[in-house]
């Protein structure tokens, strides 16, 4: 007997596992009738209305697929499209401001990215022409100064949590500290640096300095949760084998536990830099805004990339255009600044990574 | 059925076993279909495997499967690690085809219908296809009446309370967990014990009423009291559903199943396939095949 | 490395390395404990000093200010504004950000889920400058043209488009929308995690009581990672609440209190007032700026604080 012979006739009473399936032709009718529809909210018109079209045919196909599955195949079925058309147009949706955001900077930006741009001040310019050099410098060195002051601050605060206060009531408290300090908001980190410079120099007081505390304030938490969670990754059995030796413990911290863990430590401070670097609204309030290069952070107004960003769109002067070119090229230095940092990151944490470890 | 004596005190050699050779020849097919009477007739949950191949992407995992799985019985596939027991198991619910690249060719047909055929959905199949996982995965966030009723909520229209309340204790008391757990129905299924967390799963596949119940080694996370309850569970069970179950356990296997087919495979990398499938009975005092007996008697595996 | 070698009888006086490793423990963990410290004092410091610079506000009559208004019915549209506008953002934000999450965690194929995650994390790096001219320069003009008429038109009986529809564009609606595109990559970051995490078990279980992919991602997905979004919105939140430069420079302010969201007439937020006021400003008036500054700072305090407790209360229940 062959097993042709075994198989019974298919029951009429249970349920069946086929019901009917949509299809290939059908689901592309339906697309194919979103996207008419779409058009044709803007075809009276005569002119492409793109805005409306993608956002009609997104909701004609949600609906139209809704309708079409229920029909066919069912209630559940129905739902299941629906959400997988819901969820991926909710990405389209996503995706446009994200790519415009990009297209523009890079689009508006271009425009005046050229050498003069990057070698001239703001100095005696009046409408065309004039750079961000200044600005450059002065984003440096107030970004320079903040990562001096808040890499060693937050590297010595991981190295006492991860090594030296584990689990006690003080790690506990600086640990909820350092959570509270990585949501506070960038303005009052400003206002905290002027109100301390104030009360040793003065009021109005503006300089570089001001800015890369305030800085400070912000980069720290973030420097402190990676470096944190970097150490904590360096196993156990190292430190218990140098220790084994004889070797005192800052020796072991200093050379065992952080060349094992420099590849996520400079990746964290990489990726602080690259948090603080945009920040406008703390340096508005501390550093200012100058026409020219200021050298000296300890006096005076300094012009950093973002502000000048900031000044040069709400106040361009004569012909407008001008200054917001400026800005746009700015925005475009700063953004091409945060993904390059980003790429030395991820190149770093890769290259430097100690063969063996996680 | 236990092991014959024989081999429980003694391994015995090839010599002290029953000459064979002269039915090795033999097709499986037709030493499987020999070993039935009549065969029921009109609707059954009679599981028909026809030359089925599982893929992996590109790669075979199991090759050439041909069975019959008879209804209203218990269905054990043994074999040692890695020979795609698991593999053939899950391609019975279309479980397999959640990793993305996973196809098969070939046939399963359950009641006449292939569950691979054109047009067919795999939800469909799984509605009438139910599977107990080798731990026991109760939904962490419901209580434990409503992982009693998460299948059922899928698939039906709103039921009423006292409907519902019927269902759970109706499936409670078929998983026998009724009377340990009707105290705390609407605490998290959690809360229990490996053994009962198990039957909690038994409970929610059967609530759905399901024709077929796949286990795949249902017992290997549980302590051997747990395992004899779950076992005797399945032998209540197989009045009213077909079940087929992997386990690893051959005692287990002799113990629970009326069936049983033994996979092997040849070495990594190369498809499993069956060796073998005779009666319980059968299979662990009077196998056919070297490899089988080789199994069963402990040689490798 | 030094092997300090210890002789079982003690010596006088402790070989000069042990000297030197004993100072070097001494300094170097004073300086981490120092580190440590210095971070609780800085916390400290920064409620010191703002409340100090605050403090001669609280205690000044309001005709001591320009515009003659008591702080808090100076401060009142302003936290009004803040809240408002994080709110909004919150509104358009999670649901998208939820979606997107599910997208790359369940739906989209591995290629796709990769880049986007990275492009995301990119994103939420962008400074908010950046953000802002590009929203008075883009999505402003966009909106007031196609979408503040038609709302004015159609559902203008409701008071949040009550017009008349601005022409600039520099409206809440905007500032809004804007905010929502900067706190979206956060939750989608961590929701994405969350979701991510699900444990295949769970997911196999609804598959195999013949769920369909939503319903299995209804079942068991959402539930799982319900705690982690709600942590991560309210981060989100507490950003938004937070953020300065894109609302400065998207918002036409004025003092009212409004739902109106696509008027010229927008309250302020606490951040964009500081930064519009505090360059040219001097005496009473900076305190006063630096007062709202502190109310800010103690609504963010609250929001984050709520946040963490959500987030490591959540994961108790999905563990079990």
């Amino acid at each position: 007997m062959t097993l042709t012979e075994q198989r019974p006739a298919p029951s009429e009473q249970q349920s069946s596992i086929t019901a009917g399936r949509l299809g290939r032709p059908r689901h592309i009718a339906v697309v194919a009738g979103a996207v008419v529809l779409g058009a044709v909210t803007w075809l009276p018109a005569g002119s492409v209305n793109w805005a409306r079209w993608i956002v009609v045919t997104l909701v004609a196909y949600c609906v139209g697929i809704y309708v079409a599955s229920r029909v066919v195949e069912g209630r559940r079925q129905a739902l299941d499209r629906l959400m997988l058309a819901v969820v991926t147009s909710c990405f389209l949706i996503v995706v446009f401001p994200l790519v415009s955001l990009v297209w523009t900077v890079v689009e508006r930006g271009s425009n005046r990215f050229d050498t003069t741009f990057f070698t001239e001040t703001m100095r005696g310019v009046v409408g065309e022409g004039g750079g961000a050099y200044h600005a450059i410098i002065g984003t440096l060195i107030v970004t320079g100064l903040a990562t001096l002051m808040s890499v060693p601050f937050g590297l010595f605060t991981a190295i006492y949590l991860a090594e030296y206060g584990h689990g006690t009531k003080l790690a506990k408290a600086i640990q909820s500290m350092v959570d509270v300090m990585t949501g506070i908001p960038s303005i009052v980190a400003g206002l905290f640096a002027y109100a301390l410079f104030e009360l040793f120099f003065g009021a109005g007081t503006r300089s570089g300095m001001a800015g890369a505390v305030a800085l400070t304030v912000l980069m720290t938490p973030v420097v402190v949760r990676a470096a944190e969670e970097m150490l904590r990754l360096v196993p156990d059995e190292l430190r218990e084998a140098a220790y084994a030796l004889g070797v005192p413990k800052w020796k072991v911290i200093v050379k065992i536990v952080l060349p094992t863990a420099i590849a996520g430590l400079i990746t964290g401070v990489v990726l602080a830099i690259a948090r603080v670097i945009g920040e406008t609204a703390p340096l508005l309030v501390t550093v200012g805004l100058a026409q020219g290069v200021n050298w000296n952070p300890f006096d005076g107004r300094m012009t950093t990339l973002p502000v000048f960003t900031y000044y040069q769109y709400v106040q361009p002067g004569l012909p407008p255009e001008a200054g917001q070119d400026r800005s746009w090229a700015a925005a475009l230095t700063l953004v091409l600044i945060v993904m390059v940092l980003f790429s030395i990151a991820r190149i770093l944490s890769t290259a430097l990574k100690p063969k063996g470890l996680k | 059925m236990t092991m014959s004596d024989q081999q429980a005190t003694t391994r015995p050699t090839g010599e002290e076993l029953p000459d064979m050779t002269d039915r090795l020849d033999t097709p499986t097919a037709n030493r499987v279909s020999a070993s039935r009477h009549d065969l029921p007739t009109g609707p059954d949950n009679r599981i028909v495997v026809e030359s089925l191949n599982i893929y992996y992407s590109e790669f075979l995992a199991v090759k050439d499967v041909n069975m019959v799985i008879e209804p209203r019985s218990v269905t054990a596939l043994i074999g040692p690690s890695g020979c795609g027991k698991s593999t053939f198991i899950r391609s019975l619910n279309r479980m397999h085809e959640v990793i993305t690249g996973a196809h098969v060719k070939g046939a399963v047909f359950v009641d006449g219908e292939n569950l691979y055929g054109p047009g067919v959905d795999p939800v469909a199949v799984r509605r009438k296809v139910g599977m107990v996982f080798q731990r026991p995965n109760p939904f962490p966030t419901m209580s434990i009446a409503d992982n009693v009723l998460a299948g059922k909520r899928l698939n039906s229209k709103r039921f009423g309370k006292g409907e519902a309340d019927a269902l759970v204790e109706q499936s409670l008391r078929g998983a026998n967990l009724w009377d340990e757990v009707k105290d705390r129905l609407d605490k998290p299924g959690s809360g229990l014990s490996g053994g009962q967390q198990q039957r909690l799963c038994i409970a929610r596949a059967i609530a759905v009423e399901p024709e077929i119940l796949l286990m795949d080694e249902p017992c290997s996370a549980l302590d051997p009291i747990s395992t004899l309850a779950i076992e005797q569970l399945m032998n209540e069970l197989k009045s009213t559903y077909t079940i087929v179950i992997v386990t690893h356990n051959m005692q287990q296997a002799a113990r629970v199943s009326q069936r049983t087919a033994f996979f092997t495979i040849d070495g990594t990398g190369q498809p499993g396939y069956v060796v073998e499938m005779d009666d319980t009975d059968v299979m662990f005092s009077n196998p056919k095949q070297q490899s089988t007996i080789d199994y069963v008697t402990g040689r490798f595996g | 490395m030094t092997i300090t070698d210890t002789p079982p009888d003690a010596r006088p006086s402790p070989p000069p390395t042990e000297q030197t490793s004993k100072l070097g423990d001494r300094i170097f963990g004073g300086l981490s404990l120092g580190a440590g410290i210095l971070i609780l004092v800085t916390l400290a410091a920064v409620a010191l000093f703002l409340i100090t610079e605050a403090w001669p506000t609280f205690g000044a009559d309001a005709s001591e200010f320009s515009g003659n208004k008591s702080f808090l019915s100076y401060v009142g549209p302003l936290l009004f504004g803040t809240i408002w506008a994080a709110f909004l953002a919150l509104l358009i934000a999670l649901p998208m950000a939820v979606a997107v999450a599910l997208f790359i965690s369940h739906y989209a194929p591995k290629r796709l889920a990769v880049t986007c995650g990275y492009f995301i994390d990119l994103l939420a790096a962008i400074p908010s400058v950046v953000f802002g001219i590009w929203g008075i320069a883009v999505l402003a003009p966009i909106l007031s043209r196609s979408v503040f008429p038609w709302l004015e038109d159609n559902l203008g009986f409701l008071p949040f488009f009550a017009g008349p529809a601005s022409t600039s564009g520099r409206t809440m609606m905007t500032a809004a929308v804007v905010l929502a595109v900067m706190i979206l990559p956060i939750i989608t970051a961590i929701s994405r995690e969350v979701f991510l995490q699900t444990p295949r078990l769970h997911e196999e279980a609804s598959l195999a009581l013949g769920a369909t992919k939503w319903e299995m991602i209804r079942q068991a997905v959402i539930p799982y990672g319900r705690s982690g979004v709600i942590s991560g919105a309210m981060l989100g939140l507490g950003r938004a609440l937070g953020e300065t430069m894109a609302v400065a420079i998207i918002l036409s302010p004025a003092d009212v209190f409004s739902f109106n969201t696509i008027s010229n007439q927008n309250p302020n937020t606490i951040a964009s007032n500081i930064a519009l006021k505090f360059p040219e400003s001097s005496g009473l008036e900076v305190n006063r700026l630096i007062a709202t500054g502190l109310v800010l700072f103690a609504i963010t305090f609250f929001v984050n604080a709520l946040a963490r407790k959500v987030s490591s209360a959540g994961f108790s229940g999905a563990a079990g």
